[in-house]
């Protein structure tokens, strides 16, 4: 796997060296935020509905351990095999051992970022199992060994030359032929040999339904369904917080999940799963990793209220400028720079500050989730934990020092003035002062505001 | 009506004719202002770089300058929702509490407490309003793009009356353009690329000025301008309001 690993800062102004492809990513986000905009216009009733799914959220995490048991009694009672994994390591070696119970070397997988969470595709190949993603983005970023750069739109940082480019090289197709419709097909008919192939899929899963033990997997291409029709077995991986107590309530998030994440009405396919065909299994494997530890996070608790989305990733204006790789977590954007630092504190420290803070991603949220208010709270968290650098550390003590201090305060500000007038070139360093690399430093006036006032009296 | 004028360290070091345009049009209405003279920062830079447990003794200076005042108005969003959200004290919190209630940025003051919905000023060139984004998604001063709600916008009310000018909308009316804070130096490429780009949309509409309620975008914004020698400034919403016949 082929994962950035430098900071978001370094890693985004690597992807802007290439500015017409930044351009790029730019404006394709924006007109799937634009046609977010057009399909929540459509409905009247648009905030109320975000309201009801939020307050649903926050009941179903305060009962959560209610509403898990309620599941797992349901689905047991439907057939369904519940299994329990308290992290990613034994979410891992659950799967696995049902792989190799069942005597399986091949296996498909739809989309699910609590797999991607886990590392399960690299964890599976270790034990020389095959295993093919069936989202077609998530194909092409297999094959490409990379990750998903954004939850809903895996491969958007990637343009039809790219693929045409990785088709060539992993499925023979032409050379230099970047019809969207020609290397579809191509990608169909690989995947359908796959289908075929695979007695094994797992999916994952969007809700389930406490009241009825069933659960619900939403996808475009119905890779999903065509994954688990031609299998035996169905293993199904979600995360404690995909829980919402009743069937009444899942209208509220199929209503309001499409349209955030691509601006559709609705997924194409909303597929409900509530027992096993004769002589066919499905598992559902129930992961915490992590979860608990956040949901006893006061300040960023209401962050598991997330249903994937992508919303915030396609609104936020740093992350249609730096690529979700830059993010260097599975999650990217601006949710999985809320959730990140929850695993890892010090891998994760530069990602709260991959913001301008400009609240959007809050807007957008159909849970609202106050994600930019959890990021400037996951800045408090880490600096005081002591992981920012010693450099920032001393620049702010010394802000903190001088603001403290009205006089020390005037006569600085004076002197930085009369700084800027007399010897501007030493201030004027691409090298030694970031905003001086692409923008003029502001004028130094000679008198301040407080100096001018003084005057007046 | 007695005001407290709240002037942002940056404007008072770098755009003084900002806070002589806010005095100016406070007085116009009427107001009685004073000035606390040993004001600094309202902590933001510390506070958002993750370091607000070192804006103490910011806070308690900022406390001892505006107690007791029965408005507190400054020319910034940014500033003002700081304060709002996040001014605390361990000695005086009844008095921190209060300043949080009585603290209003200059376009909500005018158009909320005033009462005021045409200015007499004369600005005539074509104009882009730059939407802040703590002004706008934090303090309210208009609706946002994201909420399916009805449209207002209150710096962008007492714009349209103002004689001869043009105001123009960019094609993403409230996009972020990238200052940040502290965000500009720690994430320079990120930030500059954002102004870069807000600055290409404002150009579209051949405009003159770039305006809005928070100097600090407009000199992130004037910095890139100056770099790229383009003939548009920006200029703060106090100085057209307060620009006369």
């Amino acid at each position: 796997m082929t994962t950035l690993t430098g900071k978001h800062a370094s890693n985004a102004a690597a992807f802007i060296k290439d500015e017409a492809r930044t351009d790029w990513h730019d404006e394709t986000l924006w007109m799937v935020r634009h046609k977010r905009d057009l399909a929540a216009a459509g409905v009247l009733e648009w905030e109320a509905l975000r309201n009801y799914a939020s307050n649903i959220k926050e009941h179903t995490l305060s009962n959560l351990d209610d509403y898990l048991s309620e599941f797992e009694k349901n689905a047991l009672a439907n057939g369904i095999i519940v299994h329990w994994a308290p992290d990613a390591a034994a979410h891992n070696q659950i799967v696995y051992s049902i792989i190799k119970d069942a005597g399986i070397d091949r296996i498909v997988k739809s989309k699910s970022m609590l797999t991607e969470e886990c590392h399960l595709n690299p964890f599976l190949i270790s034990k020389g199992i095959e295993v093919t993603d069936t989202d077609l983005g998530e194909r092409i970023v297999q094959l490409r060994k990379e990750i998903p750069s954004h939850i809903v739109l895996p491969a958007i940082h990637l343009k039809k030359e790219d693929v045409s480019h990785t088709f060539h090289e992993f499925l023979g197709t032409e050379a230099n032929n970047n019809d969207p419709q020609y290397l579809t097909g191509a990608a169909r008919i690989h995947l359908r040999d796959k289908f075929i192939e695979s007695t094994l899929a797992i999916t994952g899963v969007n809700f389930a339904i406490a009241e009825t033990g069933g659960f619900v997997v939403c996808t475009n291409e119905g890779n999903a369904d065509m994954g688990v029709h031609s299998a035996t077995i169905h293993i199904a991986c979600m995360g404690i917080e995909k829980i919402i107590p009743k069937a009444a309530h899942l209208g509220v998030f199929t209503r309001l999940l499409a349209r955030s994440a691509t601006g559709q009405a609705i997924t194409t396919y909303t597929s409900h799963f509530h027992r096993p065909q004769p002589g066919k299994q499905i598992h559902v494997v129930i992961v915490d990793n992590g979860r608990t530890t956040q949901l006893g996070r006061e300040d960023f608790r209401n962050s598991l209220k997330c249903i994937r989305c992508g919303a915030c990733s396609n609104t936020c204006p740093v992350f249609r400028r730096s690529g979700g790789h830059s993010y260097h977590a599975s999650v990217a954007g601006p949710i999985g720079s809320i959730l990140a630092p929850n695993m890892n504190s010090t891998q994760y420290a530069d990602l709260p500050f991959a913001s301008s803070l400009c609240g959007s991603c809050s807007n957008v949220c159909p849970v609202k989730i106050d994600i930019h208010y959890q990021l400037w709270k996951w800045r408090q968290v880490l600096m005081q934990k002591g992981e920012g650098s010693i450099g920032k550390k001393w620049m702010m003590q010394g802000m903190a020092y001088i603001f403290a201090r009205p006089k020390l305060y005037r006569f600085a500000g004076s002197f930085a003035r009369k700084f800027l007038r007399t010897v501007p070139f030493l201030a004027q360093s691409k090298t030694f002062n970031p905003w001086y690399k692409n923008r003029e430093l502001p004028q130094a006036p000679k008198q301040s505001f407080t100096e001018w006032y003084k005057k007046q009296q | 009506m007695k005001v407290a004028l709240f002037i942002p360290c940056y404007v008072d070091q770098f755009y003084p004719q900002v806070g002589i345009a806010t005095l100016e049009i406070l007085k116009k209405f009427g107001c009685e202002v004073v000035f606390p003279l040993n004001q600094t920062c309202c902590g933001q830079p510390m506070a958002n770089s993750g370091f607000n447990h070192l804006a103490g003794g910011c806070n308690e200076n900022f406390i001892q300058n505006f107690a007791g005042a029965d408005y507190i108005v400054c020319p910034s969003g940014s500033c003002t929702l700081h304060i709002k959200e996040h001014l605390h004290s361990d000695k005086q919190e009844a008095e921190a509490l209060k300043i949080r209630k009585q603290v209003f940025e200059l376009s909500e003051f005018l158009t909320d407490i005033l009462n005021i919905d045409r200015i007499k000023a004369r600005f005539p060139y074509r104009v882009g309003f730059h939407s802040s984004c703590h002004g706008q998604r934090g303090l309210h001063l208009s609706s946002m793009s994201e909420l399916m709600l009805p449209a207002f916008s209150k710096p962008e009310q007492l714009l349209k009356d103002v004689e001869g000018i043009t105001l123009l909308k960019t094609e993403r009316t409230d996009e972020c353009c990238g200052f940040g804070g502290t965000f500009s130096i720690f994430e320079e490429a990120v930030s500059s690329k954002m102004g870069k780009d807000r600055i290409h949309q404002h150009s579209a509409n051949h405009v003159d000025y770039i305006t809005g309620v928070d100097m600090s975008c407009l000199m992130h914004l004037e910095g890139i301008l100056k770099r790229h020698h383009s003939p548009i400034k920006v200029i703060h919403i106090a100085e057209i309001l307060n620009a006369s016949y």
